[in-house]
């Protein structure tokens, strides 16, 4: 199991600013190990976030995400205390769930 | 399928099942999530391919759309890109690195008061075009792009 998210979610006017890092290696499948052998890909294929527990955003991502990826959003309509779910799945089945509360 | 029978034995539950699932390859994420942009897109190894799997052949070019990236990356591996859509009713918007062996790096699809912005870091082999996607929706396709020059690649190596 992957290590936990960290997640950070602010008011900001009527906007909450939403910030998360991922914890996750991101191999892309091209980089090769001291031996010469390929590394296989391992990286993040999709993540949802949840707002006061309505979909804001699902998206899908490829290796090309930098290792231990940051994504911001920006989520109109928000409310301060509203709790933020993250989950992500990888290629290899692997998953994580995170939730913080907008502050 | 091996995977999926040993999730299903060990009893994770549906979702685990999804997931392995997905991992197996036997069910598409795009069915699962039912997003706007299929997951075929990105396998494409050319900008031209990956644009016509998401169904955006014919993008038009905007100035509605914002790519803030540096001029000049220092490393590759880390390149913060942030895009925002002033077009109304963006409901996605993806990020393609033009000269990545996978130029599709994400695609996300916004809702419920989602701002169609999003700041992420991706990695760039060489240097390239970072190309800003934006679908509306009425089923119409933007795209913006910028040059940025990069020192030392990401990818590989």
């Amino acid at each position: 199991m992957a290590d936990p998210m960290k997640i950070r979610a602010q008011m900001k006017g009527d906007t909450a600013d939403i910030r998360v890092l991922m914890s996750h290696a991101m191999e892309t499948g091209q980089r090769k190990d001291n031996a010469g052998n390929t590394v296989p890909a391992h990286y993040i294929q999709s993540i949802t976030v949840d707002v006061g527990g309505k979909r804001v955003l699902q998206g899908q991502t490829g290796p090309a995400v930098s290792r231990n990826p940051v994504f911001g959003f920006k989520v109109k309509g928000a409310k301060a205390g509203d709790k933020v779910v993250i989950n992500w799945v990888d290629n290899k089945g692997d998953k994580r769930t995170d939730e913080a509360t907008i502050s | 399928m091996d995977a999926l029978r040993r999730t299903l034995l060990k009893g994770a539950g549906a979702t685990g099942a999804i997931a392995a699932a997905v991992a197996a390859g036997v069910l598409k994420p795009s069915q699962v999530l039912a997003a706007e942009i299929n997951r075929q897109a990105f396998e494409a190894k050319d900008v031209a391919g990956a644009l016509k799997a998401a169904g955006a052949g014919n993008a038009a070019e905007s100035k509605d759309i914002v790519i803030r990236a540096p001029d000049i990356a220092e490393n590759g591996a880390v390149v913060p890109v942030e895009i925002v859509s002033n077009i109304p009713n963006t409901i996605s918007l993806a990020v393609v690195v033009d000269k990545n062996p996978f130029p599709l790096t994400t695609a996300f699809d916004f809702a419920n008061g989602a701002v169609p912005e999003m700041a992420l870091r991706v990695k760039m082999g060489q240097t390239s075009l970072v190309e800003a996607l934006a679908k509306t929706s009425d089923g119409k396709f933007y795209i913006a792009k910028k040059e940025v020059k990069v020192t030392v690649g990401g990818c590989g190596g």
